[in-house]
């Protein structure tokens, strides 16, 4: 199956192990998607289905056992992916050591911009981000949220097409989720990038997402695909909508089935 | 709150002190009663007396032996650091250098003085030589396991954004490694002023060993114990200092143990 033209990413059928204490463990079973240029698409599952293996594949950390990657249409290998997307990983992964404003550049400096143009090019963005005057504060000093916003940052400022986000919203409060969800729905409009987002909240799929993926329980594969139809830009409000309620219906519903295929 | 830790870093010492003031006085009226003979035993006022009469021996004597510590010191940082990180790179002195520096623990490292005597003469190399090598140990271990010590996902989050090698190095293996550095860097200037000593017992013309075996054979047992005296002041200053240059140096580690609390 050749990619089609306008896919910024496209899987076949890939298969990935582990090996544990000697036996190979299955995390991924033939997992193929695609993501059009500037789609947001959002992967939700159950913990140890394979999403965040999946992440890896993509960034170029991982090797799949088999199957293909193809960026913009043409096959890589792990090696050449890396550099390609930014990824967000689970964890905000923030250096003790560095300030706001250094944390937000590592990014840049990884990619081989120089450290005094990286920092100014995080520090004209720190508003935006919402952590206009901690530029200087550890992140130790840091509440979750600005945590976050600033794991989010660096994952921006690349300005790379591909984005690949691994539960950013996991480890926040109710309320702090809800407010960066919003901010991340207004970011994406602005620029535009191909999101994979995964999540195992059904709402913020929903709310974020032109597309929904969902995987079943390890190992890993695609169960489900569900478009959403909802108008944009979305704001809150549209999370009492009739319009959303019955996306989420059919979500769930899908969910409940698989479930009860599952045992 | 900064101002509470002042005062409980003041406090901290009142402890320690009134100990050392307690055994002091202690040692002092027990040499008074029973009469002990200076040369045997001297009261710690008679210490006190020869650091004030003698400083004029003692002073320059301890300044040699400070700057073969120093010297021996910072030889042992770039020896360590960078085996250190040679090791931590390559897989191949990983498996062949690695266990002969460990090996080479079970020699006792002062031993070895009398054998550089021979080679490198009486002048301050020798010294300079054995401090190194008793201060390299903790520096080369310390730094290898700092640098294996970096969080795997930091790494990975570095190599997604593609960067290479070195410069995950410097961006995130060497920065992380730095408080095991400074830890080792600490044990490593204690041990090295035990080994400028050592170095200097063998055989020297000056310095606080070389002016200790002098005190010895003279029963110049104030100057003697006043030389210990230098010895220990310099060693614990030695540590404070790094761990005040570490403190400048790592400006965020104390919000981190602070929200560890
Ligand atoms: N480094 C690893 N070594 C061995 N097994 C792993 C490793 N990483 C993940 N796994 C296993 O692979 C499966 C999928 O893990 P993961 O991709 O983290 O799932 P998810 O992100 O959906 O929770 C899990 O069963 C997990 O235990
Ligand atoms: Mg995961």
């Amino acid at each position: 199956m050749p990619g089609m033209p306008g896919d910024r990413l496209e899987l076949i059928d890939i298969v990935s192990t582990y090996n544990e204490g000697g036996r190979r463990l299955k995390a991924l079973d033939g997992v193929t998607l695609r993501v059009g240029a500037g789609e947001f698409v959002a992967l939700v599952g159950p913990s140890g289905s394979g999403k965040s293996t999946l992440l890896d594949i993509i960034a170029g950390l991982l090797s799949p056992d088999s199957g293909a990657v193809l960026l913009d249409g043409a096959q890589t290998t792990a090696g050449q992916r890396l550099g390609r997307s930014a990824y967000m990983q689970q964890r905000d992964l923030l250096l003790p050591w560095r300030t706001t404003i250094g944390n937000a550049a590592l990014g840049l400096e990884a990619s081989g911009v120089a450290r005094a143009t990286a920092e100014r090019r995080a520090g004209a963005q720190l508003e935006r981000f919402g952590l206009g005057g901690f530029g200087a504060a550890y992140p130790a000093q840091l509440s979750g949220g600005m945590r976050q916003r600033t794991a989010f940052l660096r994952t921006m400022l690349p300005e790379k097409s591909l984005l690949l986000l691994d539960e950013p919203f996991g480890a926040l409060d109710a309320l702090t989720r809800a407010d960066l969800q919003a901010w991340l729905a207004l970011l994406w409009e602005q620029e535009r990038p191909s999101v994979i987002l995964v999540t195992h909240d059904v709402e913020e799929a929903i709310f974020l997402a032109d597309r929904v993926l969902v995987l079943t329980a390890r190992p890993g594969r695609i169960a489900l695909e569900l478009p959403v139809d909802l108008p944009r830009p979305r704001t809150r409000e549209l999370l009492a909508s009739p319009e959303f309620l019955s996306e989420r219906t059919t979500l769930l519903n899908a969910l409940g089935i698989l479930h009860g295929q599952r045992t | 709150m900064t101002e509470r830790r002042g005062l409980l870093d003041r406090w901290r010492w009142l402890g320690p002190g009134l100990l050392i003031a307690a055994l002091l006085a202690m040692w002092e009226i027990a040499v008074r009663i029973t009469g002990t003979p200076t040369w045997l035993l001297p009261a710690p006022t008679d210490v006190g007396r020869s650091l004030i009469d003698d400083r004029d021996i003692l002073l320059p004597n301890a300044l040699v032996t400070l700057s073969e510590v120093l010297l021996g010191f910072l030889l042992a940082l770039l020896a360590g650091i960078g085996l250190g990180a040679a090791i931590f790179r390559s897989p191949t002195l990983d498996r062949v250098l690695y266990p002969i520096i460990i090996g080479t623990q079970t020699i006792p490292i002062p031993a070895l003085a009398p054998l550089l005597l021979v080679w490198f003469g009486y002048g301050l190399l020798p010294k300079v030589l054995v401090t190194a090598l008793v201060g390299f140990f903790p520096i080369v271990v310390n730094t290898v396991e700092g640098l294996r010590a970096t969080d795997r996902e930091v790494v990975d989050l570095l190599r997604a954004f593609g960067a290479s090698r070195s410069r995950i190095f410097r961006l995130a293996e060497f920065p992380s490694s730095l408080p095991s550095i400074f830890a080792g860097a600490r044990i490593a200037v204690a041990v090295c002023v035990i080994g400028a000593v050592f170095g200097e017992l063998v055989g020297a013309r000056a310095g606080l060993g070389y002016l200790m075996t002098r005190a010895i054979s003279q029963f110049h047992t104030p100057r003697l114990i006043a030389a210990i005296v230098l010895l220990s002041l310099m060693g614990t200053s030695l540590f404070a200092l790094i761990g005040l240059i570490e403190r400048l140096a790592l400006p965020w580690r104390k919000y981190v143990t602070a929200s560890r609390d």
